[in-house]
């Protein structure tokens, strides 16, 4: 009976969604990269398509006054992109979530993402990677006065709150083995889970943890990184010209000062 | 084709979420049931603030997303000072969706009671309450087994948002699985499968109450 | 809770542009699912061997699954399998699936309310079997699933909420932006939004009240 409804389940899918997959892709027309170059999809396009995060303050947040996105990796990818294409008008935007960014990015629906990603070896069976333009390390934020001071200070019972899909959720099971971790969708529910009090402490990238602190200062960031996180810029496996002309541009950007312009616009610590 | 060590290898963090989510579901019935069954009576009884209030909550939460009212409970109610965790939370959010179905479903049910039954009860001597208890509701209760048996297939299905809340069920297992081994396919395909073992016994029982009802009638 | 902070012109416009998205999701998906739903419930209707039985399968088992589980599986699992959509296509295709799969069968039960003595008549009247599942048993099969129909639309646009786990910017999308910027927001932004959903919802039931007086 199992191994029946196996079946049927997949044929199912698989016959739904073909029968459907044509009225879904048609509502957007997208240009499919013609090769495996995606250095020249980039410029046949005469645009990169940036998948970004929307929620994270400082790095990629979504400002619902101008429905514009803004923070470090917009402003990097917005440099980027003039120093590539020559004009930063160049750069689009797509929001993407730790779970949605690596499939979107397969699909073709970015051609890279620039979204607090950190280049792990996991990741790299998936994508390609730049050169690290950001190092960060795992953190803690907690509301001002909590007992936790750092991450000795979490034991059986705490309450941990991370994001699906991200490494920081797994980190924290290898550190904190005691704890109990609750995952959420993205940032913005998770911050805001933290501030339900639905969780002692909210961890992750101490680049986007100051972030949530500078947005509200009931919270305070604690204790030292206890991991290593550089963050890269993910395109699609297989694509080393792509991947060289962005670390060229970096290299460009960390050498004229743009690099330190927009690290100090952003990050203040 | 399939890659089933996914399935061997996650099968304990599946059984976890299989509990939770058969547990969320029979809370959630009876809660709704109870819920159900006293909003159905407000709306009948013959007294109109009853009948308004009734109405009144069943109009409202038929017609808004059962997302709203989780994350309702789930981040709204903390800054009142009433703090309830994923499950807490999921499951009051299911329960309070679901009975306004399942108040229509029972409203339903009286009515279909015939009216000249509780007029004879009411004449014998017993009171309103007593004529609902003893008299109506054990025969509407019979007309409503089917669309009951439908609401707790819904309950089962809508437990799945739980995973919103982190609460630990079927889905968000699936979830965590997935984001750990970069494995998408199977895992959901075996997750749909734990899903139906619950589901499909259970619409095939309604289906057949109903039409043995179809026949009686 | 913090009112005026939370429903500034500006959050508000943006909730109605997430309402926009909410709406044209349910639209598209709507119309494609009636369509498949006529064809399903159709074929089900005649009992064609084999096709039927098949669909019967598929449907069961759609039904049977969350729309959660339909929404995931688009969009994270089928790219494994090859298949390829945007956020919005694969918000609308699973969306499509799944209530196809239900209104299936709200189409398959109104045809088999038409009493056969129907069915009969026109046959002996000379029409051929199509012919009379088109002009007599069709139409009034479908004036009887207007009401349950009606219902499953609403539960489709309610359920258009769910997209907000693969990123789609709709109503639940856009307050949850800007509940994330203040907790003291939560409150008044779920409020609002439950409003716009409910005026909605509540104004398609009436719609389909007078409706299932004028079929009766």
């Amino acid at each position: 009976m199992k191994k029946k409804n196996l079946w049927f389940a997949l044929l199912t899918m698989i016959l739904a969604a073909v029968v459907l997959g044509a009225c879904g892709s048609e509502d957007k027309e997208k240009e499919k990269d013609s090769g495996k170059n995606a250095l020249d999809t980039v410029k046949k396009q005469d645009k990169i398509v940036w998948g970004v995060k929307n929620d994270t303050r400082l790095f990629g947040l979504k400002n619902p006054t101008t429905g514009d996105i803004e923070g470090f990796d917009i402003d990097m990818a917005k440099a980027l992109t003039k120093e590539i294409l020559g004009d930063e008008s160049k750069a689009e935007f797509k929001e993407v979530t730790s779970k949605t960014r690596i499939p979107l990015l397969q699909k073709g629906d970015i051609n890279a993402i620039i979204a607090t990603m950190t280049i792990t070896e996991e990741r790299k069976k998936e994508v390609d990677f730049s050169d690290v333009y950001f190092e960060a390390g795992q953190s803690l934020l907690v509301k001002k006065g909590s007992s936790i001071k750092s991450i000795d200070d979490i034991k059986k019972g705490t309450k941990v709150l991370a994001v699906k899909g991200s490494t920081s959720a797994v980190n924290i099971r290898e550190k904190a083995p005691e704890a109990t971790v609750l995952e959420f969708e993205n940032y913005a529910e998770a911050f805001t889970a933290l501030k339900s009090g639905q969780g002692d402490t909210l961890t992750t990238d101490n680049a986007i943890l100051y972030g949530m602190a500078d947005e509200d200062s009931n919270y305070e960031v604690v204790g030292d990184t206890f991991t290593d996180e550089p963050y890269g810029i993910a395109v699609k496996k297989d694509s080393p010209e792509f991947i060289a002309e962005i670390n060229k541009a970096l290299k460009t950007l960390k050498d004229n000062g743009t690099y330190d312009e927009i690290y100090k616009k952003w990050i203040k610590e | 084709m399939l890659d089933f060590s996914i399935l061997t290898e996650n099968w304990d963090a599946y059984l976890t979420g299989f509990k939770q989510t058969l547990l969320v579901s029979l809370l959630a019935l009876v809660g709704s049931f109870a819920l159900g069954t006293f909003l159905a009576i407000l709306q009948i009884a013959p007294i109109k603030v009853c009948n308004w209030i009734g109405t009144a909550y069943v109009e409202f939460f038929r017609n808004i997303p059962l997302l709203i009212i989780a994350f309702f409970l789930y981040t709204a109610l903390p800054t009142l000072k009433i703090q309830l965790d994923g499950f807490q939370a999921g499951t009051l959010a299911l329960i309070i969706y679901t009975a306004a179905f399942i108040a229509d479903a029972i409203r339903a049910g009286i009515l279909a009671v015939h009216k000249g039954q509780s007029e004879a009860a009411r004449s014998s001597g017993l009171t309103y309450i007593q004529t609902m208890w003893y008299v109506v509701l054990p025969q509407a209760i019979k007309i409503v087994i089917p669309p009951l048996g439908n609401q707790f297939i819904n309950l089962v299905k809508n437990s799945s948002i739980l995973t919103i809340l982190a609460a630990g069920e079927l889905m968000y297992q699936a979830d965590l699985i997935s984001s750990r081994t970069f494995v998408t396919f199977e895992v959901y395909i075996f997750v749909a499968l734990f899903y139906l073992v619950i589901t499909i016994p259970l619409s095939s029982a309604v289906r057949y109450l109903e039409q043995r009802l179809a026949r009686t009638s | 809770m913090d009112i005026a902070g939370a429903l500034t012109a500006d959050h508000i416009k943006f909730l109605f542009k997430g309402f926009l998205v909410t709406l044209e999701v349910a639209a598209i998906a709507i119309v494609l699912s009636f369509i498949i739903a006529v064809v399903i419930g159709t074929i089900r209707y005649m009992k064609i061997p084999v096709l039927s039985q098949i669909l019967g399968a598929i449907v069961e088992i759609i039904r049977n699954l969350p729309l959660l589980l339909i929404i995931f599986f688009t969009f994270f699992a089928l790219p494994e399998v090859g298949i390829q959509m945007t956020i919005m296509g694969a918000a609308i295709t699973a969306l499509t699936v799944f209530e196809a799969a239900m209104i299936s069968e709200i189409v398959r039960s109104g045809l088999n309310s038409v009493e056969k003595g129907q069915i009969e008549a026109g046959r002996s009247s000379g029409l051929n079997y199509i012919q009379t599942l088109w002009h007599i048993v069709l139409p009034q099969g479908l004036r009887r699933m207007v009401p349950p129909m009606v219902s499953q639309f609403i539960s489709l646009l309610k359920d258009t909420s769910l997209a907000v786990v693969i990123a789609l910017p709709e109503l639940m999308h856009n307050a949850q932006v800007i509940n994330a910027q203040n907790v003291n927001y939560i409150i008044p932004v779920f409020v609002f939004v439950a409003l716009m959903y409910w005026i909605v919802n509540f104004t398609l039931s009436k719609v389909a009240k007078r409706l299932e007086l004028k079929v009766t």
